[in-house]
């Protein structure tokens, strides 16, 4: 007899046993389907019943949305494709009239834009994206971008607009003296009579100078292209104009309101708050009545004070008190370390805005900023109700073209799609953005 | 100093409003364009077509007026208007004129200071029923659901109808004529209600447009015309006369084919000659060339053409003139004597 281990016992394992597969049951599609719809009677029933409706909802949708009426030239030629094809129910035809679609796509897009100038609005959205890419995506593109970047607000009301190219660099030299003033001012006059300074020459400059340079530059040199007015805007157009000078204009504003709310300086405080208050309870559509009528009211008969840029005034108002609520929030969840850890370092107020509190706040408003953008880009359907002709007002007007009169559903789902593909993208972005700024505290 | 500088600016500013208040013709032949309003979208009376011009009976008001002061119908500024913006873009200035199938009201007229210079179309509020209903008259819509637009005269009227005929009716407060038109087939109200020429366009939308009847009441006085405003009657006048020159050319047989040759030399009724300028001077009575009613014509057509052409029985809308025939015809157009 041995006292060995291996004697005493009839079978031992030395080698480990091949994995084996898991049970069918709790892989691939069956598995997943296992744990996530059917765990349970109570589960298994809501996936049957929801199961059951898509199915339904689809089964509706779909034989409807595939419909032969793309070429149809007005409601009754749909009709009739309808019958043709057999598409017959019990209440008459059903099958969508995409012959609207077809036709009015383009006036959905532009609104009345003169069409050989579809060029202007197209480069200049798609400058859009080199404009904001240094902005947005600052680890993945060159630095130098930036100067494009401060070139583009300029260059984006030149080409949607037209004129004179004078007015955009008339406008642009407004900022060079604000900037030159502060620069060499603050030496002479100190930084906050420096900063009050440079506004008023600023202000002096757009205001009373820049018009009659602009004319004498623009009678010496010519270079103009083809304005085009405001009332000539429209559709999906109008909307992207609206939406981005607001959403670009807003979140500055609202920085800045954000902090003189929290500001020591009692006017100043009771200036941001008196604003955001007052406008955060008035409603849009208020507002934008108060830029449509009574602004024409007040301000003496002939002056021209376009009615797009009166709206974008009021929206990126309007935002922008939101927008400081929304930045406050942020500058609220820092830990007040933060702040003192700033002066500690000796920085002054701006300094440590610029170089610790405003980038963590604002990481941690990105959610809440960005829903406020896609709030405020769908914010500007509400022009339709001042006669403005984005893509809801102009969906009633092609109503009004009496081939098309009777169609809804159709037009509706054009604009929406229009919709959801800009406003989902900022949503993704803003999730991009998340993961890349980790803005959780782990 | 600075007090002085925004004293002095709205100094400039009153005397440039009392200057632009007074010769609207004078802004719009500096400007080269007529700002006109028109509505956002109504069948057969304005709506853009699919390269973005605008069409339809009361867009040709505009058109003749820009004919007449500019000589150009497509000098026109068309200016969508909501229901509750146009009175505050006419009377503000934004806009020369309104063409925009408003009523002529006495408080409009006399305290909304607004001048009616005429009618342009005579409508009336009628109902639309289903035809499985059954139902031959308006007084026989006893506890009916009615579909109306909210915030409207059309609301006002109907409550009075229903009030005088002592019978009772369900309300179904809608917004828009496309909301109206969605829930009258999907069967949320029994009846339609609404002036008679949107009945007739959105009847003639629908797939069985015979399934449905247009009541014969018409329960209201709907006349729209075009409006300015008060304190500048030059420019009343000349938009009062483009439109009776519209209505007089069809009482006398000028359509816009013949209006070439007829204005080429004084004929045998001294009416047209007058009309065309061939005789006397109107046209410089109004401030305007002597040819300014022959560029009417002959840029939009006469009344009759521009009806027949929009809103008459050869369109899908369909209208028959009615009311709106000459009055030698049994209608109500009636313009005054060219002399």
């Amino acid at each position: 007899m041995s006292n060995l281990h291996a004697d005493t016992v009839a079978f031992v394992r030395d080698t480990m046993l091949p994995q084996k597969e898991p049970p069918a049951s709790t892989v691939g599609l069956l598995g997943w389907g296992k744990k996530n719809l059917f765990t349970g009677p109570f589960n298994t029933i809501v996936t049957i019943l929801c199961t059951a409706f898509i199915a339904y909802v689809l089964w509706m949708l779909i034989p409807w949305f595939f419909s032969p009426t793309w070429n149809a030239t007005s409601l009754g030629e749909c009709r009739e494709m309808l019958t043709a094809a057999g598409k017959v129910g019990e209440h008459g035809t059903s099958g969508a009239c995409w012959g609207v679609i077809r036709e009015r796509w383009i006036q959905l897009l532009f609104g009345f834009y003169p069409a050989e100038l579809y060029w202007r609005p197209i480069l200049a959205f798609v400058l859009l994206a080199p404009a904001l890419a240094p902005v947005l995506f600052s680890d993945k593109v060159p630095g130098k971008l930036l100067i494009f970047s401060a070139i583009y607000p300029f260059l984006f009301p030149w080409l949607l607009w037209g004129g004179t190219i004078w007015s955009p660099i008339c406008a642009a030299l407004g900022f060079v003296i604000l900037y030159a003033v502060v620069k060499y001012g603050s030496e002479a006059i100190g930084q906050l009579g420096a900063i009050i300074a440079a506004v008023v020459a600023a202000l002096v400059w757009w205001l009373f100078l820049s018009g009659y340079v602009q004319d004498g530059l623009a009678a010496v040199i010519p270079l103009a292209i083809e304005p085009v007015a405001s009332r000539d805007f429209g559709g999906m157009m109008l909307s992207i104009t609206i939406g981005v000078v607001a959403i670009a204009c807003s979140l500055p504003l609202g920085i800045v309101l954000a902090l003189g709310r929290q500001s020591d300086l009692l006017i100043v405080k009771s200036l941001c708050v008196g604003f955001i208050e007052f406008i955060r309870g008035v409603p849009l559509i208020t507002l934008l009545f108060v830029a449509s009528t009574l602004l024409n009211i007040f301000l003496p008969p002939g002056t021209n004070f376009d009615i797009i840029l009166r709206v974008i005034i009021m929206a990126t108002l309007f935002s922008a008190a939101y927008m400081a609520e929304v930045i406050r929030g942020g500058l609220a969840a820092l830990p007040k370390g933060q702040y003192e850890g700033a002066d500690s370092l000796g920085l002054d107020y701006w300094q440590a805005q610029r170089l610790i509190i405003m980038p963590q706040a604002l990481k941690i408003s990105i959610p809440g900023i960005v829903s406020t953008f896609i709030g405020l880009f769908k914010d500007t359907t509400l022009v339709s109700v001042i006669g403005l002709l984005d893509p809801l007002g102009l969906s009633n007007s092609i109503r009004a073209d009496q081939a098309w009169n009777g169609i809804v559903w159709e037009l509706y789902m054009f604009i929406a799609a229009l919709f959801f593909l800009f406003c989902f993208g900022m949503s993704r972005y803003s999730m991009y953005l998340e993961r890349k700024l980790q803005t959780g505290h782990r | 100093m600075k007090k002085s500088v925004f004293l002095g600016a709205l100094t400039v500013a009153g005397l440039a409003a009392t200057a632009g208040a007074a010769a609207t013709l004078d802004d719009v032949k500096a400007r080269g364009k007529l700002n006109c309003g028109v509505a956002t979208g109504v069948p057969g009376f304005a709506a853009p077509n699919a390269s973005g011009e605008w069409e339809g009976f009361d867009v040709a008001v505009c058109r003749g007026v820009a004919a007449a002061v500019l000589g150009d119908p497509t000098a026109v500024e068309f200016v969508p208007t909501t229901g509750k913006t146009r009175f505050t873009a006419l009377a503000s200035g934004e806009i020369d004129m309104l063409a925009r199938n408003t009523t002529w009201t006495f408080s409009r007229d006399v305290d909304l200071k607004f001048t009616f210079v005429g009618v342009n179309y005579y409508d009336g509020q009628g109902f639309m029923v289903p035809k499985e209903l059954g139902v031959s008259s308006a007084k026989e819509l006893d506890g009916a659901t009615v579909c109306i637009q909210t915030g409207t005269t059309t609301e006002l009227n109907l409550a009075d109808f229903f009030r005088v005929n002592n019978i009772s009716y369900e309300p179904v407060p809608i917004e828009t004529n496309a909301e109206a038109q969605q829930q009258y087939l999907a069967g949320a109200c029994d009846v339609y209600t609404t002036d008679a020429s949107g009945l007739a366009a959105t009847r003639s939308t629908f797939e069985n447009a015979a399934d449905h009847v247009i009541l014969p009441e018409i329960i209201s006085k709907e006349p729209l015309g075009p409006l300015v405003r008060h304190g500048d009657d030059e420019w009343g006048d000349i938009v009062r006369w483009s439109l009776n020159a519209m209505i007089a050319a069809e009482e006398y047989g000028v359509t816009s084919a013949n209006v070439g040759e007829m204005s080429a030399a004084a004929g045998d009724n001294p009416e047209v000659n007058r009309l065309l300028g061939t005789e006397g001077n109107l046209g410089e009575m109004l401030g305007l060339d002597a040819g300014w009613a022959k560029m009417v014509i002959e840029s939009v057509g006469n009344y009759g053409e521009v009806f027949e052409s929009n809103i008459g029985s050869a369109t899908p809308i369909g209208l028959s003139r009615g009311l709106n025939a000459q009055w030698t015809e049994g209608g109500l157009l009636y313009a005054p004597p060219f002399r």
